[in-house]
Formats: structure tokens, sequence, C-alpha cells
């Protein structure tokens, strides 16, 4: 695993190598990072800001790789996004979750589409305010079916308002994100969707609040409410601590510390989280 | 949850407990006054004239008015003692279609220069607060 990540780090950091290359006119570190369902925003939360630093009229596009290594799992992912406009943002990411105490992998693709219809991140007094929508798949749904899923697939609704407030705190921005989730899934989705009893959306909520330390350098928290719809296991809320770090417009690193809370029987699931991206 | 928050709170104390606001110098003087300010206007009438983005829209503009104008501007904004003598930002702005990429392209030149002349953060930060909210006034006019 750490071999793979490796092996993607090298190959983005020379694919990002020619800083001179074309990158979006966006303020540096105002695409965020990119979250493990691959869309703009935290490392599990997702943003109203789009991926990249594509402003008015421009295209822009981003890769990333993420490894998230708690207790008793290990989640892999790797995905993709476009964005035009600071408006629209089209997403893919590959989940594979390792379960490596209990042996096997839960694997999930996920599509994603951002559409920014209001506010301006840096400018405006409204919050920038997106909606999006992630269409995920499990590609493993025997475990999910086991444990009470109703379906392999599921689409996630979310409202995001996202906004960075100048010179608040020792002179330093703060960016400050709440995101409303419409969602059928269980785990995000590597647990399956619905059950036999309740095919019904639940309402979560989602939240962030990161320190611009300087324009390069950034700490955040982060808090995701979850549902708890599995009879067979917990399922807790998820938060995490993160520092950024925006090498420049085409290269970021993000690590972290997550607490997943229970995840299919196993307590206090707690570790590093690691992420990589490249943006053009 | 509430170690989370703790350990936040803490950490930033550490690190910003040295950039106590009480007591600070205004705006004006954080960016070195007079001869600050004179410095960020030319430096970035510097950018903006190699910025191929948005140096277009200065084809026609008389640099010497604005130059003056812009100091005018900035010193008056971070309270010192000038009076802004030109017109409103939706009176100079109309006609030029001023697009959101043009308008980062100027906040990143301004930043870059302000950068260079090694003006704190939070005195960059402060800037940008008073200057951010022009945007609706400025764009698309």
């Amino acid at each position: 695993m750490i071999c793979t990540f490796t092996r993607r780090l090298i190959l983005l950091m020379v694919l990002c190598c020619p800083v001179t290359a074309l990158a979006g006119s966006k303020i540096i570190a105002t695409g965020g990072a990119t979250s493990i369902e691959g869309s703009a925003g935290g490392g599990i939360v997702p943003w109203a800001v789009t991926n990249g630093y594509a402003s008015s009229g421009e295209w822009a596009a981003t890769a990333f790789a993420t490894v998230v290594g708690v207790d008793d799992f290990t989640l892999n992912v790797q995905g993709a996004s476009v964005s035009y406009n600071n408006q629209w943002e089209w997403s893919f990411a590959r989940q594979g979750f390792k379960l490596d105490t209990l042996g096997g992998e839960l694997r999930q693709d996920i599509f994603g589409v951002k559409y920014h219809f209001a506010g301006e991140l840096l400018y405006t007094a409204l919050p920038q305010l997106s909606l999006g929508l992630q269409y995920k798949k499990n590609q493993d749904f025997a475990l999910p079916q086991a444990v009470g899923a109703r379906d392999d697939t599921g689409v996630d609704l979310y409202l995001a308002a996202t906004k960075v407030l100048f010179d608040q705190v020792g002179g330093r921005n703060l960016l400050l994100n709440a995101t409303l989730r419409a969602t059928k899934a269980h785990q995000t989705g590597l647990l399956g969707f619905g059950t036999a009893a309740d095919n019904n959306y639940q309402l979560v909520a989602e939240g962030s609040a990161v320190l611009l330390l300087n324009y390069n350098l950034a700490l955040g928290v982060e808090f995701k409410q979850k549902p708890n719809q599995l009879a067979f296991a917990n399922e807790q809320h998820w938060r995490d601590i993160f520092a950024a770090w925006f090498v420049n417009k085409h290269l970021s690193v993000v690590t972290g510390y997550a607490e997943l809370g229970s995840i299919a029987g196993f307590d206090r699931q707690q570790g590093y989280y690691v992420s990589l991206e490249g943006a053009w | 949850m509430t170690q989370f928050i703790a350990t936040i709170t803490i950490l930033l104390s550490l690190l910003l407990g040295g950039c106590s606001q009480s007591n600070r110098p205004s705006l004006y003087q954080q960016l070195g006054g007079e001869a600050g300010i004179a410095a960020i206007t030319d430096g970035l009438l510097h950018e903006i004239e190699h910025d191929q983005r948005i140096v277009h829209h200065f084809a026609d503009t008389d640099i010497a008015r604005f130059r003056r104008l812009l100091a005018e501007q900035l010193c008056e904004l971070s309270g010192g003692p000038c009076v802004y003598s030109g017109g409103t930002m939706q009176q100079s702005h109309t006609g030029f279609n001023i697009s959101l990429a043009d308008y980062d392209a100027l906040v990143e030149g301004l930043i870059k220069v302000m950068q260079q002349q090694n003006i704190s953060i939070s005195a960059q930060n402060q800037l940008l607060a008073l200057l951010a909210p022009m945007y609706k006034d400025i764009s698309y006019r």
C-alpha cells in the first residue's frame, strides 16, 4: 500500500514540476483540498468551492490520492476532477476500503457533480453556495448485503456554504463551511445504501473550520454527522483535524488525524490521514 | 470533540499568542505610511503591466492619474490623512466588463507586491478585507 502510494506521489510530483505550466486565476488555496468522495472540500466534508483554480471562463483539472489508516481498516482513494468557470465541478473517485483485521476489501466508485449558484468565497458577504450530487456504486456488495444494506447504489445530495472571513484570529483569515446532506449511505456508502425497513433519505450536517496561517499553510478541524441505520453494528459521527500545505497552485499536501468512531463492530477507529493533490 | 476543540485552541494560542490585536497601529502605519503605499501602488502598476490577463484593460488609462488616485484610495481606506478625489468604483469601471478572473488576477498581483514588501500577514488581510467587498461595484459593469 505504502509503495503504491509513494509511486503515485512521485508520479504526481513529476507531473507537478513544471510550475510555469498553466494555472487558473483563483487565489492559491481557494480551491480547497479534495475530500475522500472526490469533491473539493476538506478531508471528509465537501465544500462549496470548486476543485482547482478555474476562475471565470477558465478550466481546471485535478488528480489526487488519499490514504486513511485507522486501527482495523485502511481506506485508499484515487480520483480526478475537471472544473469550469468557478461554477461547475465534475469528479470521480475510486475507494478501496481494506478490512485489515477481518480480511477482504470493499470497493466503491463515486461520480460527483457540483454547481456553484450564488455568493463568492472571498468577495461577497453572501457565502459561496453550491449544490452537489454524488452517485455512489459499490463494486463489492456481498458483505454490505449480508449486514442488511438494501441497495448497492445510492445518490447523495448536498448543499454547501463556504466563506473566507478576513483578519479573524491573530490577523489570520478563517474559512468556515457548513454542508447539509441527504443520504441513504451506510459508512458513506462502503456498507451500501438503505435497509429493508427504511429506504428514506437521512438528513445530516457537516462542518469545517480552517485557519489560514498564510497563503500556503492552513490548519483545520472537521465534523461529519452520520446516520446509524444498520442493525448489525453502530455507526458514529466522524471528525478530523488536519494541516494543509499548498506548495504552489499545482501541488498540495494534507496530513491529518481522523476519528471515525465505530465501524462494523470495531470501536474507536482512529488514525492518520494523508492526501496529495495535483492541479493544472 | 471537546478534546479536539481544546487541542486546536491550545495550538492556536501557542501559534498566535504574540499577535494580540490591542494597541496595534493603524493599517496606514502598518502598510508603511505614505512611502509604503507609494511602493505598493508602484508595485501593483508593475504587476499589471506584466500580467497578460489584465493589462489590456489599462490600454487607454492615464497611468499618472490612475497612480495618484489608487494611492489616494489606499491611503484613505487604510485610515491615512488623504481624501480620495476620484469617481465611485461603479463609475470608474463601467464599460470595462471586469470579470471574476480579472479581479482574481489583480488581487493575486497585490498579494505578490505585499509579500515582496514584507507587509505583515495581518496587515495584508486587513487591506484585503477592505478591498474584497468592492468586487460587486467593480465587476461585470
